[in-house]
């Protein structure tokens, strides 16, 4: 009974959004109030079906009711609670309804809290959301249907990939998603303000923070999905440019960029058609992302068993929305007023250069990670294009980005003053310069790489943290009057300031941990012990253990370092029955300086075990840098100027002079 | 500066940068890509010595060794009408059986097996790579769900 309530709801949320996506559309072309307000009206009563759909979708898989297929081939009655729970999004029909359900949450989010906006505006932005929708839910229920039920019900399910069995994991998809989905927002607004023909300060004041939003989640979301790379898969690595991680990079990269126009747009009315490109573009990579892992057209660890069909329907939703809004883009962007006139050395030349080198950026990495699919669709063989590639056309074009950064916040709007930004630099310039030469001396002039890397790091953080000083006042008036400035500091500088040391925080971690691994493989008996790093392991056996869905060999490893004990370090083999499926898990020992991690292989016929151990320094800070950068466009998302003042004002004045622009 | 001068400064900008990634990702390319080769293309096709490749197949039934110093595995990835023998030293992908689809990367050691430094197994015990499939199928053998 309950999974047909969710079918209902699915296919009753199906209609809503097709009115939801047309009649305010007409209305807002007629002007009608009537029509528009329908908008609001239907995006709260989608999420509601849309949301009883997922719970129905979430009870069958708490329940365990295996009548349901979705529930039968991804789920286990010994799976603990919390898998049950994340098997709804680990598979894919399920993951589908997640993106469905995040689609209605800012849908409601808009109808809800966009009392501010132009009615027009409003009514178009839901419009184009409702259409979006309608597209996934016809994708759900044509080719992916969760709630298909079998007869005879089996008794027990074939349970989730183990592998998917993890917390890191469990909330990697939801984050993930509220990135894509979240770019849909600055999608909706930027095909209604081209619809509108308008795009002004306060149209980026609205499209900002739901970016910055969809951004901090997409951070958090590919940040979880390495770290459980990096702890679940035991090769130790936390990035592989995977063609499914890329997926998830790109448009994180074009919504750095777009994150960063739309600032200009907001202070200096300029990069009005730009911001509106990159808007669309971030939408149509998160697209182009789920088409990539759900289509199967690319060999990657998190392919899924796939279906063509569901292929072709997102590849035909693919180019209906690139497609369309591209052309809708090119018909009316020479109608957006451009604003821009300003001074190559300013802050906003400054983010044009940020601009530039980020989304080129994100065109290597769309090539590299496209390359093999077309290369192999001309006939040119079969390739694979691994990190070599991206280490070499990637990383160069970043470096300037990162070297500009810090430079690039100090500088002022309009015309800024060069010379007395890098004058105030200078000492931190020299501090990078010293950590620089400090790592190339102590690690040896072989490293010069991995020098510059830390080198770049420290001038990153300590810009950061100059930047700040320099706005509070820090030193030069009384401490006291520096925390009162502090506290009035807006928040989006605050933001700003964390965000970029956190970058540099990462760079450190990604640099140390590149340069410096060391990975060993050893063949180990009980009792005997070997160094890593500076710490001694000893081997001391292997015993058979059981969880609560499997039974697994544990080896433990007794660590110490200079003679004392620091540790002891347990790695797995399990064996899950029900999914007939095998994982490892290694053990781990985090501190500030770096992992210590221990794997067990196989056994020899002698009795000896084969293990794998590596040191990855400073790796920790990889995972730290990308969570501080979600905390600081969180910060900056808490700026009062995104709730109060301008937007209303502004909201005021656009609908009264909406009439005679619309025609336009 | 006109506003002219200035756009086209933003353009050429632009443009230069263009032209730096699309000379970087020309010369990666060149050196970078991996090329992948199913065992019967090893023995039809002309192999590039000292380049890094991918092999694909199944691991043949009954050809894993292990080495005497323990850490190092041989094995022979066949398509069903050719087999090459490849070695491997370091632990083995969780999902890596005898009949199972692997693929394999790494280069030719001169006059020597296949030397890999990095063996994938899909997580799934039931997907096949695809290059792997296409192989077996090439090869004649392969009847599975990607030809629906």
């Amino acid at each position: 009974m309950i999974p047909e309530i969710g079918q209902f709801a699915l296919i009753l949320a199906l209609f809503v959004a097709l009115v939801q996506g047309t009649v305010p559309l007409i209305g807002a072309a007629q002007r009608r109030a009537g029509w528009m307000a329908l908008a609001g009206t239907a995006a709260q009563v989608q999420f509601l079906l849309v949301i009883t759909a997922f719970a129905c979708l979430m009870h069958a898989y708490v329940v365990s009711d295996f009548s349901v297929a979705n529930v039968a081939q991804n789920s286990h009655t010994l799976k603990p609670l919390l898998y049950k729970i994340s098997g709804v999004w680990g598979n894919h029909e399920g993951s589908m309804v997640l993106w469905v359900s995040i689609l209605a949450l800012f849908g409601l989010a808009v109808a809800l809290f966009g009392g501010n906006l132009p009615p027009t505006l409003r009514a178009r932005v839901l419009a184009i959301q409702g259409l979006i929708g309608a597209a996934f839910l016809a994708f759900i229920l044509f080719t992916s249907n969760p709630f298909l039920r079998l007869d005879p019900a089996p008794l027990e399910g074939q349970g989730l990939n183990p592998i998917l069995q993890d917390p890191g994991l469990a909330f990697h998809p939801p984050f993930l998603y509220l990135g894509y989905v979240g770019f849909s927002m600055a999608f909706s607004f930027a095909v209604a303000a081209l619809i509108e023909g308008r795009v002004d300060a306060a149209w980026a004041r609205w499209v900002r923070p739901w970016t910055l939003a969809a951004w901090c989640a997409l951070t958090v979301g590919i940040a979880l999905g390495s770290w459980w790379a990096y702890y679940e898969l035991g090769w130790g690595g936390w990035w592989f440019w995977d063609p499914v991680e890329n997926a998830s990079f790109i448009p994180w990269l074009v919504g750095t960029a777009l994150l960063h126009s739309a600032i200009v747009v907001e202070k200096r009315d300029a990069l009005k058609s730009w911001t509106v490109l990159l808007a669309i573009l971030a939408f149509s990579m998160s697209l182009l992302g789920t088409f990539l892992v759900r289509s199967g057209v690319l060999t990657s660890v998190h392919t899924f068993a796939t279906d063509p069909a569901r292929g072709v329907f997102i590849l035909g939703l693919l180019v209906t929305v690139i497609g369309g809004s591209l052309t809708l883009y090119a018909v009316r962007a020479p109608a957006l007023r451009g604003g821009g006139l300003f001074a190559p050395v300013s802050r906003e030349g400054a983010l044009v250069l940020n601009n530039l080198l980020l989304t080129t950026g994100a065109a290597v990495v769309l090539l590299g990670t496209l390359y093999p699919l077309i290369l192999d669709a001309v006939g040119g063989g079969k390739v694979s294009v691994g990190a070599p590639f991206f280490n070499a056309t990637f990383v160069p074009l970043m470096l300037p980005v990162l070297l500009a950064c810090t430079v690039g916040a100090m500088l002022s709007w309009k015309r800024a003053d060069l010379g007395g930004v890098l004058e105030r630099l200078k000492f931190v310039f020299l501090a990078a310069l010293l950590v620089t030469a400090a790592t190339a001396w102590l690690a040896g002039i072989g490293e010069v790489f991995a020098a510059f890397g830390l080198g770049i790091a420290a001038w990153l953080v300590l810009g950061s943290a100059l930047e700040l000083g320099n706005r509070i006042a820090l030193f030069r008036v009384p401490f006291a009057e520096s925390l009162r400035r502090a506290a009035g500091l807006p928040r989006a500088a605050w933001g700003m300031a964390i965000a970029h040391g956190a970058v540099g925080i990462l760079v450190a971690g990604v640099t140390a941990s590149s340069a410096w691994r060391s990975e060993e493989i050893w063949l180990m008996r009980p009792g005997d012990a070997v160094t890593v790093a500076d710490y001694s392991l000893r081997f001391e056996g292997v015993e058979s253990v059981r969880g609560p869905n499997y039974a697994a060999e544990r080896g433990t490893f007794t660590v110490t370092r200079g003679g004392e004990r620091v540790t002891t370090l347990a790695s797995e083999k399990r064996r899950y029955p029900a999914e007939r499926s095998d994982t490892t898990e290694a053990g781990i020992l985090s501190t500030v300086g770096g992992d210590l991690y221990a794997v067990l292989g196989d056994r020899a016929p002698d009795g000896a075990w084969s293990t794998r151990l590596y040191f990855n320094p400073l790796v920790g800070w990889i995972w730290a840098g990308a969570i501080l950068m979600a905390v600081g466009g969180v910060v900056s998302l808490t700026d009062r100027r995104y709730r109060v003042g301008a937007p209303r004002r502004a909201a005021a004045r656009a609908a009264e002079a909406a009439p005679d622009t619309a025609g336009a | 500066m006109t506003r002219k001068q200035r756009r086209l400064g933003v353009v050429v900008l632009g443009l230069a940068m263009l032209g730096v990634a699309a000379a970087l990702v020309l010369t990666a390319l060149e050196d970078s890509i991996v090329f992948f080769y199913s065992p019967t293309d090893l023995v039809t096709r002309e192999v590039p010595q000292d380049r890094r490749l991918r092999i694909g197949g199944l691991v043949e039934t009954g050809s894993v060794r292990r080495d005497a110093d323990g850490v190092t595995v041989t094995f022979s990835v066949t398509d069903t009408a050719n087999a090459v023998p490849v070695s491997y030293r370091g632990v083995l992908p969780d999902l890596f059986r005898e009949g199972q689809g692997i693929v394999a990367e790494g280069r030719f050691e001169p006059g020597g097996p296949f030397r890999a430094d990095e063996v994938l197994a899909k997580h799934d015990e039931t997907y096949m790579p695809p290059e792997v499939a296409d192989a077996l199928r090439k090869a004649g053998m392969w009847k599975g769900p990607a030809e629906r």
